[in-house]
């Protein structure tokens, strides 16, 4: 029987969070605080010919106008980006100075007042353009830019990074095959839209110690970033993250941090907000990739799945920041979790015009199983054959090997073929996939499979645990709440392990770089194992120093002894105890002797064992385990106006350990529905001039309530033993397989094959006349 | 930069605060007066994250200037204590990153005082001027259904 494990506490930060106590990064106001405005680029590529500040200058209220200083540069994995654009704009929005002013509307007017004469360039539109011969080249320095190893980039072309695959002997697949399918598919990058805009706040105290406050997933990053970029020591950088409203990746890139500690020296270390505007969060900010993707598959009569070629072209806007990543994400990916002899995949990051990329929740698994589930759907219609009895025989299982050639087993993957059986009970699929209910009204199913794993290497955790007299325990973590609620689970984590009251556990919400253990980043949905198996091993040490202490109180050894019920007691003797509280601060005895301290329990865990992935052939392993899951969507489709609605949407996921009841089901509902939302309603749309067109939430096509359909979401517990009681990453696999889903249902509905996203009555009708017109 | 006293009757108390007349309610609530449960999402009108209650009605707090404030009975999100919403809303978890969660009590609490017996189509009309982007909307509608339910019983007797 679980203590707390699988139960549903209350989250921790609900009284903050129903009341408005809640602190998020914009909600810090000081009587002395300065504010930033951007004036931002109106073209997507163009030579800056000048920027006159004169006028903007003279603005009531105004410190200090920041110009892009030419270096140094920043990236990730490539550092390829100025902090602001000095010579060149490269995508529309891009930002070229900052205002510094007394207040926000003094900061703004000064901004629109800024002059800036450009020189048109060439323009990028799409990876496709940019990979022609002879296309502009976006970074002509591309060869010289300072980067990681493991990462790509060919000189004199526009592509920042190239992930290969080469499984088996692609040839002898074909040659195996007796039916193959081929198909393009495309989409443009879309956004995040957390409903927080993305704010920062950057402070230097006469000590030189530089205070940053952000909206960010990775305050960690931005202390090591800091020190390299500015030259600071890293003690002298520390990172503040309250809570986060929102980040689903997006603020995983550090980019506004930069551009407010210029204006930060600018003013002589005062302090100064900067705040986006919706616009800038969506345009200026770091965006979702878009993707140009050609497959082509081949299968025995039987459905036995022989070759898999597949070329990825991942747009990574105008830089590569996460860009590099995502590519080898999508390359080890590449097939789907179908098990495939023979892989030939090229997965390319290439410089458009576009605003640049950055983490998305799923990390490029949502794109690339769009590509191949609907790739699925289409040899499963070739064959005649039923699209989920095609997968229950190709997908993978314990043995098999994944494109990057590591051999799975049964705690690194979880059950898919459970899940498969499962969906087709909850959406009754004997039923039929396609029931007429009107005469232009079709009741459609559509379903995908997903695996997700997190390329994350070198991803570490750390947790403290301080007693506090009364026997109560604070937990320090460097996750950053955004919204998931792991730091619930983690008192909940602490709570089965010492079999306390997880009331008496405290968990500090917001992370100070300065005080708190680091946490790699909050993403990729490895806070739980990481952070999880960092408070289990803090737990164990606890438990061991209350132990020492006991072992003294009750004169006998810490090895008969047992942590539990806020109590330290023998083990086969129960009733021989002592309270926790009268220990946990040391413990003095009768005659005024005393022994012991402060129980402070320390933990760290790193993901172990993953490597590099090799150049010509991709072989590595990628990532600590894969999820597994089953989706489906139902919709209701009117054959006259190709309009339809959501009736349905399930989520069959292999989740290793239920946790937390609620915040589980939460966090696959609110995924499915934004992989939903992206696949029906999202996109940027760019002008030939790839200038966006208006990026606002009034149009952008953001679900609401009532857009929703009705979630049923199932639970499997095949465990991942390295995981914390072993749970699996969860926040992400509602997501993934969405976008699939409803374009195989779309698909079969309209009769045409959907290779594009969004997919809008209008997109859907165009697919239906280009098709008839052939 | 001129700015002028007014007086805004907020959360029950009479302050005096002085404001530039193009500042907008939500600017002034924040900056001025330290209320930050109101949060800016598109300051246009379209998230509904400033969702304050203006005599009764749920107003954008970005759409309307502080000046029009005077002669007001406004409330904010630090003016709910105990309410049934915000219950409801711990019950069934209805927020994540709980950016949005000041803006839609507000509004569902505006809801359930003015249309206890609202219909579904009412409620849906209601909460599309919010936009929550972590939870499913799933949780919400669970929240919102209950407190309305629980509002009609203690109505009803
Ligand atoms: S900030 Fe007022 S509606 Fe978005
Ligand atoms: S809880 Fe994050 S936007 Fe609603």
């Amino acid at each position: 029987m679980n203590w707390s494990i699988g139960k549903s506490p209350t989250r921790k930060d609900s009284l903050e969070k129903v009341t408005g106590a809640a602190k998020y990064t914009a909600d810090f106001i000081g009587a002395q605080m300065l504010h930033v405005k951007l004036a931002v680029s109106s073209h997507a590529h163009a030579k800056l010919k000048k920027i006159d500040t004169a006028k903007a200058k003279q603005v009531p209220g105004v410190h200090a106008i920041i110009l892009g200083p030419a270096s140094p540069l920043t990236g990730d994995e490539v550092k390829d980006r100025p902090i602001m654009a000095s010579d060149t704009v490269r995508y529309y929005g891009e930002p070229i100075a900052a205002v510094v002013a007394d207040h926000p509307f003094q900061a703004k007017k000064a901004a629109e007042l800024i002059e800036v004469t450009y020189e048109p360039l060439p323009v990028i539109n799409s990876p496709k353009e940019a990979l022609q011969p002879g296309a502009t080249l976006l970074h002509k320095d591309l060869a010289t830019y300072e980067k990681i190893p493991h990462v790509y980039p060919e000189a004199n072309t526009n592509i920042a990074n190239r992930t290969k695959i080469r499984k088996g002997n692609i040839s002898q697949g074909w040659d195996e095959s007796d039916i193959t399918i081929e198909e393009n598919f495309s989409f443009s990058p879309s956004d995040h839209t957390a409903m927080e805009t993305r704010c920062t706040i950057v402070e230097i105290k006469p000590d030189g110690v530089v205070h940053i406050t952000s909206s960010t997933q990775a305050p960690y990053k931005i202390k090591k970033q800091f020190a390299e970029i500015f030259g600071l020591e890293e003690g002298k950088v520390v990172v503040h993250a309250p809570f986060v409203g929102g980040g689903y990746g997006g603020k995983v890139a550090t980019q506004l941090e930069f551009i407010a500690y210029l204006a930060s020296v600018a003013v002589g270390g005062k302090p100064v907000k900067l705040l986006y505007t919706r616009e800038e969060d969506m345009v200026s900010a770091p965006v979702r990739i878009g993707l140009d993707a050609s497959i082509k598959l081949g299968a025995t009569k039987e459905g036995k799945l022989t070759a898999a070629e597949i070329t990825y072209l991942i747009d990574s806007g105008a830089y590569s920041d996460k860009g590099s990543m995502l590519t080898k994400a999508a390359a080890a990916t590449c097939t789907g979790p179908y098990n495939i002899e023979n892989v030939s995949c090229d997965a390319l990051c290439v410089y458009t015009n576009h605003p640049y990329v950055t983490a998305y929740r799923g990390f490029s698994h949502s794109e690339i199983l769009f590509v191949f589930e609907r790739a699925m759907d289409i040899l499963a219609k070739k064959l005649k054959m039923d699209p989920l009895v095609l997968r229950e025989k190709n997908v993978f299982l314990p043995g098999m090997t994944t494109p990057t050639q590591t051999v799975l087993n049964h705690s690194t993957v979880g059950n898919l073929p459970n899940c498969i059986d499962k969906l087709k009970d909850l959406m009754n699929w004997d039923e039929g996939m396609v029931v007429r209910v009107a005469d232009n009204k079709l009741r459609v199913k559509g379903i995908s499979c997903s695996w997700k794993t997190s390329t994350i290497s070198g991803a570490s955790s750390g947790v403290v645990l301080l007693f506090n007299p009364d026997g109560s325990v604070n937990v320090l973590s460097g996750i950053v709440e955004i919204g998931m609620g792991t730091k619930t689970i983690l008192a909940q984590l602490l709570a089965e392990r010492l079999k306390m009251d997880i009331n008496k556990i405290h968990v500090q919400m917001e992370v100070d770089t300065k005080v708190i253990p680091e946490h790699y980043k909050t993403a990729a949905s490895r806070g739980t194992l990481l952070a999880g198996r960092a408070l289990l091993k803090a737990a164990d040490d606890a438990v061991s120093q209350l132990k020492h202490i006991a072992s003294h109180v009750l004169t006998c050894s810490p090895d008969d002894l047992e942590v539990g019920y806020e109590k330290v007691y023998v083990r086969d003797e129960p009733e021989t105890f002592v309270q926790v509280k009268d220990i946990c601060y040391g413990y003095e005895f009768p005659n005024g002797n005393s022994i012991g301290g402060q129980v402070i329990g320390r933990g760290n865990y790193t993901l172990r064992h993953l490597t590099n992935l090799d150049y010509e052939t991709g072989a590595g392993k990628s990532g600590p385990e894969w999820t597994v899951g089953a989706q489906g969507v139902e919709i209701e489709f009117d054959t006259t106006d190709y309009t339809y609605k959501l009736l349905n949407a399930y989520s069959v996921i292999d989740i290793g350990k239920v946790l937390h009841y609620k915040a589980a089901m939460g966090q696959v509902m609110g995924a499915m529905s934004m992989g939903l939302n992206h696949a029906s309603a999202e996109t940027f749309q760019f002008t030939q001039d790839a200038i966006i067109s208006s990026p606002r939430l009034r149009t952008y096509g953001t679900f609401r309530y009532g857009d929703h359909p009705q979630y049923h979401v199932h639970f499997f517990e095949t465990p991942h033993l390295d995981g914390p009681y072993g749970a699996r990453g969860v926040g992400e696999n509602g997501l993934i397989g969405m976008p699939a889903a409803l374009a195989n249902s779309l698909s079969i509905a309209a009769g045409v094959e959907l290779t594009k996203l969004p997919l809008t009555p209008e997109s859907i009708w165009r697919a239906k006349e280009g098709d008839e017109e052939k | 930069m001129d700015e002028n006293a007014i007086t805004l009757s907020i959360n029950g108390r009479d302050t005096t605060c002085f404001v530039r007349n193009a500042a907008t309610l939500l600017y002034i609530l924040r900056e001025k007066l330290g209320l930050t449960g109101a949060k800016p999402g598109c300051l246009n009108g379209d998230c509904g994250a400033c969702t304050i209650d203006v005599d009764g009605e749920p107003m954008k707090s970005c759409l309307m200037l502080a000046v029009e404030g005077e002669g007001k009975k406004i409330t904010t999100i630090e003016g709910m204590k105990q309410t049934t919403i915000q219950s409801q809303f711990i019950e069934k978890f209805a927020f994540q990153c709980g950016y949005c969660t000041p803006g839609f009590i507000m509004n569902c609490h505006a809801l359930i005082q003015k249309h206890p017996d609202a219909t579904d189509d009412m409620i849906k009309n209601w909460m599309e001027s919010n936009i929550c982007r972590c939870t499913g909307y799933k949780e919400i509608e669970d929240a919102v259904k209950t407190a309305l339910r629980q509002a009609n019983q203690n109505t009803d007797g």
